[in-house]
């Protein structure tokens, strides 16, 4: 049984010291791929999918909006609600939202920004109307329906 | 005097720290990249403005998707798979004399058109105006897929364009552009394509 006897009782430590490393690497991998989360989302957020898109460069000339149902309805209610910032917000705060946001802006650089719809792909149209008819009021006229990056099949 | 060894530095809980951070990183950041459907609105008119121009009814091609997400097409019931080539039929009719392109005083043909030459349908590609009519209530994902599919439409006349006048994609061009911002022959070249085949949809809202 000289053979068995032999065998050394437990097993060796692993050699940990490369783990650090690897948890670095990971850690810096998502800190360049990644972009801080602005806002909670506060209503339903299910955004459709398209294939047509253009990628938005410059996201500090980009104010999102947000529509959709509310996620808490015993507080806000049935129906579609418009997100701004982080609170559930009418129509009519929407200019005031695009002028705060463009106090922020250099003024050559107005011209380049975009309103970002988030809408969810339930929503109705007529919601999406009356924000429109709100940015052309104030001369926000570059909009963007935000949807996911589909792959078209053909 | 006895060289005394530094005590190693217990390095053991580097990693807690690292997944610590990771796992913060992880929690307060998002991947997704915003991308979506891009439109311009049309300006605010002044309250005096002169009436916009009529246009003849054989430059618009009126898109209806009604309460009941049903798509109307002229008129007549069509399936959403069916709007691109409908569309495409229409914007490369060029049946007529069109209006002038930049930096030109007359209009003229369209000679880069392959369609039918139909003179009841769209004259030029610039003159042709597809209205997407849409009810309040009509749901908002199906509303993208029209937007999707008459940008569609376009992008596929835009190629085929750029293939024969410089031999690649117009697709292919806008990604290098996107790599290669100060390139600007490019520019010029994706700018003509896009006065060639300019895109003029107009959202409207039914009642």
């Amino acid at each position: 049984m000289s053979k068995f006897s032999k065998k050394k009782k437990g097993m060796p430590a692993i050699n940990t010291a490369s783990l650090p490393d690897i948890v670095f690497m990971l850690l810096f991998f998502f800190m360049v791929a990644t972009t801080m989360r602005e806002t909670s989302v506060m209503v339903t957020n299910k955004i459709p999918t398209a294939t047509e898109v253009k990628k938005l460069e410059d996201k500090r000339l980009v104010s999102t909006i947000y529509v959709g149902e509310s996620l808490d309805k015993g507080k806000d209610g049935d129906g579609d609600k418009i997100q701004l910032n982080d609170k559930i917000a009418s129509i009519s705060d929407v200019r005031n939202f695009i002028f705060a946001k463009r106090a922020d802006i250099s003024d050559d650089e107005v011209d380049y920004m975009t309103t970002l719809i988030k809408a969810d792909e339930k929503s109705s149209v007529g919601t999406i109307n009356d924000i429109k008819k709100e940015l052309r009021e104030i001369n926000a006229l570059k909009v963007t329906y935000s949807t996911n990056i589909g792959v078209e099949k053909e | 005097m006895a060289r005394r060894d530094t005590p190693e530095i217990n390095a053991g809980s580097m990693a807690d720290i690292a997944f610590l951070l990771l796992i913060f990183f992880l929690v307060t950041t998002t991947m997704d990249i915003d991308a979506g459907i891009s439109r311009r609105l049309p300006e605010k008119q002044p309250p005096n403005a002169p009436p916009p121009p009529i246009i003849k009814e054989k430059n618009v091609f009126e898109v209806f998707v009604n309460k009941n997400d049903d798509l109307l097409i002229e008129n007549e019931y069509h399936k959403i798979a069916d709007i691109k080539q409908m569309a495409m039929d229409f914007i490369d009719n060029g049946g007529g004399i069109g209006n002038p392109m930049p930096n030109e005083v007359a209009g003229k043909d369209c000679t880069w058109c392959k369609g039918t030459k139909d003179p009841a349908s769209s004259d030029h590609p610039n003159k042709a105006v597809i209205l997407l009519k849409s009810d309040r209530s009509t749901q908002y994902g199906t509303f993208i897929q029209v937007q999707n599919e008459l940008g569609r439409a376009y992008t596929t006349l835009r190629n085929r364009l750029a293939k024969d006048m410089y031999g690649e994609t117009y697709t292919d061009m806008v990604n290098k552009l996107s790599k290669d911002k100060g390139n600007e022959s490019l520019k010029a070249k994706i700018t003509t394509i896009k006065s060639m085949y300019p895109e003029i949809i107009s959202e409207q809202e039914a009642n």
